[in-house]
């Protein structure tokens, strides 16, 4: 994927990454979706370095194929992909979502650790599993519909 | 039960709090009934469906999975689930009277996620984040796609309805159900025993 020219404008771009969201600058043309370092950063946690996709001391090695340097920035797909994650995009609503990877959220769901969630109650106060640590806990989703 | 340090924890999968209200207000409860608009829940555990249970010990261990199970019998006539069955099956856990399961046991009544089922569930998340903005039609077009990717996922397919306007117990959700059975599916995820 090219970087776009210069003359595409920016816009802002919401990006949903668990459920929070950031707006951020992004250039898009032809249906493209292009991330500078810093919005990548702000939307993600990821540092785009020459080295590669960066957070504490863990990298993720580029492909080999990018037509510029990741230092410009990068294309929104491929992020997604180089993360191994599920993207739902949509260019005309300027926004897109970030799922959970499918093997890192198998992984822990069989590593039989209850993963840990804080909700708000119906007076707006949080709650979190781990609240409950050294009590039984009977999780019950259900639903009006 | 919570004497004997049980704690139940409700979750709504509900487009929002005014949903959920009725039935937690009619219902009174002591422990926290929580209320998940994002169905971070069902995203975190692989749920696909209302109810699902999951027993956890006090280590914060799952030591009984994803289950379809009622604590009434208020929907046994639709389900055929008994509840009183599964009540002392509770019980007896929180008792301690119930052998711990291994890992294994615990392992061969799970259902891990697919990648498909996490890109329906981020197609749900754009879905929602557009409908709590005001773009009811960018919403539903997500909606849609995520119930094509992940037809088994009725948190997305049954879920949505009410924010696509749908009544979720009218006859598109009846359909819904019918066409799911006559493809040799079942509804309710049960677990064997306890």
């Amino acid at each position: 994927m090219r970087a776009p020219e210069a003359k595409a404008a920016e816009r802002p771009f919401t990006l949903i990454d668990g459920g929070t969201p950031v707006e951020v600058q992004a250039t898009v043309a032809d249906g493209a979706v292009w991330l500078l370092p810093e919005a990548v950063r702000a939307a993600f946690g990821w540092e785009l370095k020459a080295q590669g996709l960066c957070r504490g001391s863990t990298c993720i090695p580029l492909p080999s194929n990018l037509s510029r340097s990741a230092t410009e920035g990068m294309d929104l797909v491929e992020l997604a992909a180089l993360l191994g994650r599920p993207l739902a995009l949509d260019v005309d609503e300027g926004a897109a979502c970030l799922g959970g990877a499918a093997q890192e959220r198998a992984q822990t769901l069989a590593s039989l650790e209850a993963p840990d969630f804080t909700l708000p109650d119906l007076a707006g106060r949080e709650h979190s599993l781990r609240q409950q640590r050294g009590k039984k806990v009977l999780l019950v989703a259900w639903a009006s519909w | 039960m919570s004497s004997l340090g049980l704690v139940v924890i409700a979750v709504a999968l509900d487009r929002g709090a005014d949903d959920a209200r009725p039935w937690i207000e009619a219902a009174r409860p002591t422990h926290p009934s929580l209320i998940d608009v994002r169905h971070l829940v069902a995203d975190l555990y692989n749920m696909v469906n209302v109810p699902t249970v999951l027993w956890i010990d006090e280590r914060g261990r799952v030591v009984r999975p994803n289950d379809a199970v009622f604590a009434t019998d208020t929907f046994r006539h639709l389900t055929g689930i008994d509840s009183a069955q599964m009540l002392a099956a509770i019980r007896a856990w929180v008792r301690g009277e119930t052998p711990a399961p291994t890992d294994e046991e615990v392992h061969a009544l799970q259902q891990l996620p697919r990648p498909d089922s996490q890109q329906a569930r981020a197609a749900f998340g754009l879905g929602q984040w557009l409908f709590q903005r005001g773009r009811l039609e960018a919403a539903v077009r997500h909606f849609a796609r995520a119930g094509e990717i992940a037809p088994d996922d009725f948190t997305i397919r049954r879920g949505t309805l009410p924010m696509r306007g749908i009544d979720p117990m009218g006859p598109e959700y009846r359909a819904m159900a019918q066409a799911w059975a006559k493809a040799g599916n079942t509804w309710y995820r049960r677990l064997p025993g306890p």
